[in-house]
């Protein structure tokens, strides 16, 4: 199973972050430091597994943002790493080639994506249209409920006027 | 998109953005946690709007890596808004803030159950995300029904069955009685006919959780799980959008043939014949590709196809094969492919019939054991170590020691510890062995533990055609001008004991060797001196004549120490000057050390500790177990004379086992490896185990080996050469060898370890290792017993019978009458505790070997204290509690005067 999930930039800021597995508040920060340390530094053309604590840490680079799983030993790497590009071509489909201030100035959205994607740390669906078709029924509610509250608000408006 | 409208957030992340550091960074982010945490103390006023819009903050925030210790409340009371929108962000934010363990998410499980049981399909996939992603125990508890219904009703859409598959899962994790096996084996294969193939997705993670468990509820799935296989290998039927880069799902493929691991076999011909044709199918019809992305998903799929295989222990031919690709695929380019290569060759190990292929390849190994990457440098040495035996000991351990001058530091421990264990195991002959260990610790002393040079010292001592040669090479590596100082030690300790063995020899005079060794006197800590200032009393003991020149310099130094403040130094100085002065008695207190009773490599037992420790329960791990058996059978080189039923051999049982090589490769030199002149009765029983028979028994078996009898103190006494107790009781075992078989290790000491763990080895002798693994719920245990065979004959008459005091009520599940050579049998025993009591269960024991009958009677650590569980209590529930307590008897106090 997937331990958890880290998006880290090239200068080390943490764009999302998601645990599957029990870690206290200390335990987090410490993660995130040490795996910053390790991956951050590696250097390009170099396989994208590191050994980390007894676990594998998969990641992959896509221009200045580190996608990175944690996973167990005996799991399947490349899976993983099929995982992180799913991931990153529905993130794209949505946003319409995203960038890494698209993460920054909607990181919700990513999050929300992610539970699309993931669940319990294990995969979820592989199919992107679902997920697409999923996440724009999801964002019309949205605008649906602002809309609503809007016109609630101008017939109140109107009333008291 | 959503964040219009929400102008304040953005405005807050441009401003953070915008910090030129990270003090700047800080106070805006003070700044706005102070508005945060205001706003959220006059709540009335507050808009679920702007509710939302600080929640999202916070985690903005949180996500920077600042402390927010507040507010939590806030995010999870939005979890029962009503409006989708709030109800969102609540959900999404507690999920991220809090883990499972938070008290806060309790106070949730009431809404989140309504959200899984109401009419509201969005609500419900939000509600079993969270349950999905951070629920625990209690959660299991009160929603795995309701989240079972979702999973199998026949009205919920996919979008919500898929994630109830999940979150099930979860629950299963945290807790396995929620699902019940006998309901829901036949509701699992059901699920395995869905048409949808996100569900289907989620319910094979599903099922690979269960049947990691408990494969035998699941055989109905596993016909089920070769069709689905089938079908996607095969490409038939699957939507184009479930392919990813034209292939079918390779998220689904994987985790089918995962899943299929876990069943030890496929019985029915035909599935196993479609399945083959599967496997076939992949391992042939994958090639490297352009698109990193193609290639990374078909070779996720082709990987999991070799384990499943390597599972399966498929015909020669396919195994031949399958080696034949990974020999491929450790030497292409593509990084990734080269490490996963790498890594499933050692995986491969196991198997039986390959280590000679893989031998094959051996040079490519070692060039990989260069490579810029380190991931890929640790694979190879993992490789290399599994891959060792007699035949390639030489060259491997050879190409480490090389290679240890450039490692990085991060690898240098691990690697001069596998250079020190495969040395010592394969040794094709001792002063190879010597050379390595002398090598290691010059090349890389901070890395050589103690144990390593006890090691030497112990084989030096117990071999004495070894000992001139030792020390000759002692003498060479005092020589360099700068040495690490574990090897003064060494070195030290072994001119003390032999160098009189080479006296004739230039350079090698009492007066000499007192030089050379005193030089680095002024360079080494406190540790080392006492070492020192036994030597010098030894080199005085045989400088016979006595010189009075070496005399009067040893005595000087030692009085110089009798007044140092370390207790060991000024003990040995005084000791040694008193001594030293009364000739004759001197001579027999000083004489050289006696031999070292057999006792396990301390190095071996901490190489497996370490193995035992990150053992998991992953597919790979238990057929790992399952199958160490039948792997050491075939890397047991020991030759014919080797064997326990040859009397010559007899003394040998007193010393280990690299000896035995050599014997076995010069067969003539036998009468020099023991030329002590001692008769030793013909023993009835195998010499106690080897170091195979010791990997045997402590690999198979789970639990760490107990290290009593040989704890590492008594090493380093016996080591450093002080003339005690100890050295007397090391020889008891030589004269005292009986016909009656001995028990390893201290049963007591062994119970007592295993009261406060729940795994280890609970009773060892030289034929039968007994394991034990224990799991704890309230009042109920289980425990598995793992008797191992050490040896290579069968155990027969095997009987144990639980004698249970009257509390406990145990069932022992049936065990074997015979144990087959060099097997494990498991044994389940279930415990209930009826009440408490102090009483202790007992196994009766007893197996047959040759003539010889044992009989043991073990106290099993079913204690009172597996029963125990902790509890919650607040301060109001406790306080009244504690101050109830007043005054005798309940009480007492007393003062104490230091």
């Amino acid at each position: 199973m997937i331990h958890f999930v880290l998006l880290i930039s090239r200068q080390g800021k943490v764009r999302l972050t998601k645990w599957y597995s029990p870690y206290s508040q200390k335990e987090r920060s410490k993660v995130i430091r040490e795996l910053s340390g390790i991956v951050l530094n590696r250097g390009p053309k170099l396989c994208n597994f590191v050994e980390w604590r007894g676990h594998r840490v998969v990641y992959r680079r896509y221009a200045g943002l580190y996608f990175c799983m944690c996973i167990d030993e005996a799991d399947n790497e490349l899976e993983v790493l099929d995982i992180i590009h799913h991931f990153v071509e529905i993130l794209d489909r949505y946003f319409g080639s995203v960038c890494e201030l698209d993460l920054i100035f909607n990181f919700h959205k990513a999050y929300y994506i992610l539970d699309e994607v993931l669940i319990a740390g294990e995969f979820q669906e592989s199919s992107k249209r679902t997920i697409i078709r999923l996440l724009s029924t999801h964002d019309s509610m949205v605008e649906m409920a602002k809309e609503e509250a809007t016109s609630i608000g101008n017939m109140i408006a109107q009333v008291t006027k | 998109m959503a964040l219009s409208g929400m102008r304040g957030l953005s405005v807050f992340i441009s401003d953070v953005r915008n910090c030129q550091n990270k003090e700047q960074e800080r106070l805006r982010v003070d700044k706005e946690l102070g508005n945060v945490r205001t706003r959220f103390k006059n709540e009335k006023g507050l808009s679920p709007y702007e509710k939302k819009k600080y929640v999202w903050k916070m985690l903005y925030i949180y996500m920077l890596g600042y402390d927010v210790d507040f507010g939590h409340m806030e995010a999870v009371s939005l979890i029962s808004a009503p409006k989708y929108p709030e109800k969102q962000v609540g959900y999404i934010v507690t999920a991220c803030l809090l883990n499972e363990n938070h008290d806060f998410l309790r106070l949730a499980i009431n809404t989140v159950r309504n959200d899984i049981i109401g009419r509201n399909e969005t609500f419900q996939c939000l509600a079993l995300t969270l349950v999905g992603n951070i629920g625990g125990r209690e959660f299991a508890e009160s929603l795995a029904a309701d989240v079972q219904k979702l999973l199998i009703s026949s009205s919920c859409r996919p979008l919500v069955r898929k994630k109830a598959a999940l979150c099930l899962l979860r629950l299963y994790r945290k807790n396995p009685d929620v699902v019940n096996v006998d309901g829901w084996a036949d509701r699992m294969a059901q699920l395995l006919d869905e048409r949808d193939l996100g569900v289907l997705t989620s319910s094979m993670s599903l099922l690979v959780a269960l049947v990691s468990n408990n494969h035998e509820a699941y055989w109905s799935c596993l016909p089920k799980c070769v069709k689905t296989l089938e079908r996607l290998a095969r490409n038939q039927d699957i939507p184009q959008e479930y392919t990813y880069y034209g292939i079918p799902s390779p998220w689904l493929q994987v985790k089918t043939m995962r899943a299929l691991q876990y069943f030890p076999t496929v019985e029915d011909p035909n599935t196993r014949r479609s399945l083959f044709e599967v496997l076939q199918r992949i391992l042939m019809g994958t090639d490297v590709v352009k698109n990193v992305n193609k290639n990374n998903a078909s070779h996720a799929v082709l990987f999991e196809a070799l384990a499943l295989v390597m599972h399966l222990d498929a015909e020669k031919e396919m195994m031949s094969q399958c080696v034949a690709l990974l020999g491929k695929f450790i030497a292409v380019r593509e990084p990734n492919i080269r490490y996963l290569g790498l890594e499933n060759m050692t995986r491969m190990l196991m198997v039986t019939d390959v280590q000679d292929i893989i031998k094959r390849h051996q040079a490519q190994i070692i060039t990989s054991l260069k490579d810029p990457d380190i991931s890929i440098r640790r694979r190879a040495l993992d490789l290399l170590y599994g891959m060792c035996d007699v035949s390639n000991a030489k060259d491997i351990v050879e190409e480490l020691l090389q290679y240890l001058s450039s490692a990085d530091f991060a690898m240098r421990e691990e690697l001069s510890l596998k250079a020190a264990i495969l040395a010592e195991k394969f040794a094709p002959d001792l002063s190879w062995y010597v050379d390595v260990i002398l090598q290691l610790i010059d090349k890389a002393g901070d890395f050589v533990s103690d144990d390593i040079w006890f090691r030497v010292v112990q084989f030096v001592t117990n071999n004495e055609d070894l000992q001139s040669y030792a020390a000759a090479k002692a003498r060479e590596y005092l020589n360099k001008p700068a040495i690490h100082e574990t090897m003064v030690k060494v070195s030290a300790y072994i001119l003390g004991e032999y160098g009189h063995l080479l006296a004739r020899r230039p350079g090698y005079s009492p007066k000499e060797l007192f030089t050379i060794i005193h030089e680095k006197h002024p360079t080494v800590s406190t540790s080392t001196i006492p070492i020192l200032l036994s030597s010098y009393a030894k080199i005085l003991m045989h400088t016979q004549p006595p010189e009075p020149e070496l005399q009067n310099q040893i005595w000087t130094i030692f009085n110089k120490y009798e007044s140092c403040i370390d207790v060991e130094i000024q003990q040995r100085a005084a000791e040694y000057f008193a001594l030293s002065r009364k000739g004759a008695s001197l001579m027999d207190i000083l004489a050289e050390m006696p031999k070292f009773p057999e006792r396990q490599s301390a190095l071996i037992r901490k190489a497996e500790d370490a193995e035992v420790d990150t053992a998991e329960q992953s597919a790979i791990k238990l057929r790992a177990q399952q199958q160490m058996s039948t792997a050491l059978v075939v890397t047991d080189q020991r030759p014919p004379n080797g064997m326990p039923a040859q009397p010559s051999i007899g003394p040998l049982s007193l010393v280990k086992v690299p000896s035995e090589t050599v014997d076995s490769q010069n067969p003539g030199d036998q009468g020099l490896t023991h030329p002590n002149g001692v008769v030793y009765k013909e023993d009835p029983q195998p010499p106690s185990q080897d170091i195979i028979g010791d990997l045997l028994g402590t690999l198979s078996i789970e639990g760490p080996p107990g290290a009593v009898a040989q704890s590492p103190q008594s090493a380093t006494y016996e080591a450093e050469g002080a003339p005690s107790a100890a050295d007397a009781a090391a020889l008891v075992p030589v004269g005292e060898e009986s016909g009656s078989v001995q028990p390893i290790g201290n049963i007591n000491e062994r119970f007592y370890a295993l009261c406060l763990k729940d795994s280890g080895v609970l009773y060892e002798d030289p034929n039968i290792q007994i394991g034990i693994k224990a799991e704890w719920r309230a009042h109920q245990g289980r425990l598995v017993l793992f008797l191992g065979n050490k040896n290579t004959a069968s155990l027969g008459s095997v009987q144990a019978l639980i004698l249970p005091p009257t509390h406990l009520k145990m069932e022992l599940s049936l065990v074997p009458e015979t144990i087959p050579p060099r097997a494990q049998v498991q044994c389940p025993l279930e415990v209930m505790n009826l009440r408490p009591s102090r009483d202790v269960a007992v196994l009766d024991f007893s197996y047959k070997f040759g003539p010889t009958m044992v009989n043991v009677k073990l106290r099993l650590p079913a204690v009172l204290n597996k029963f125990l569980q902790p509890i919650t209590v607040s301060p109001e529930e406790f306080f009244p509690q504690w101050r109830s307590l007043s005054g005798p008897p309940l009480k007492l106090q007393e003062v104490v005067c230091i």
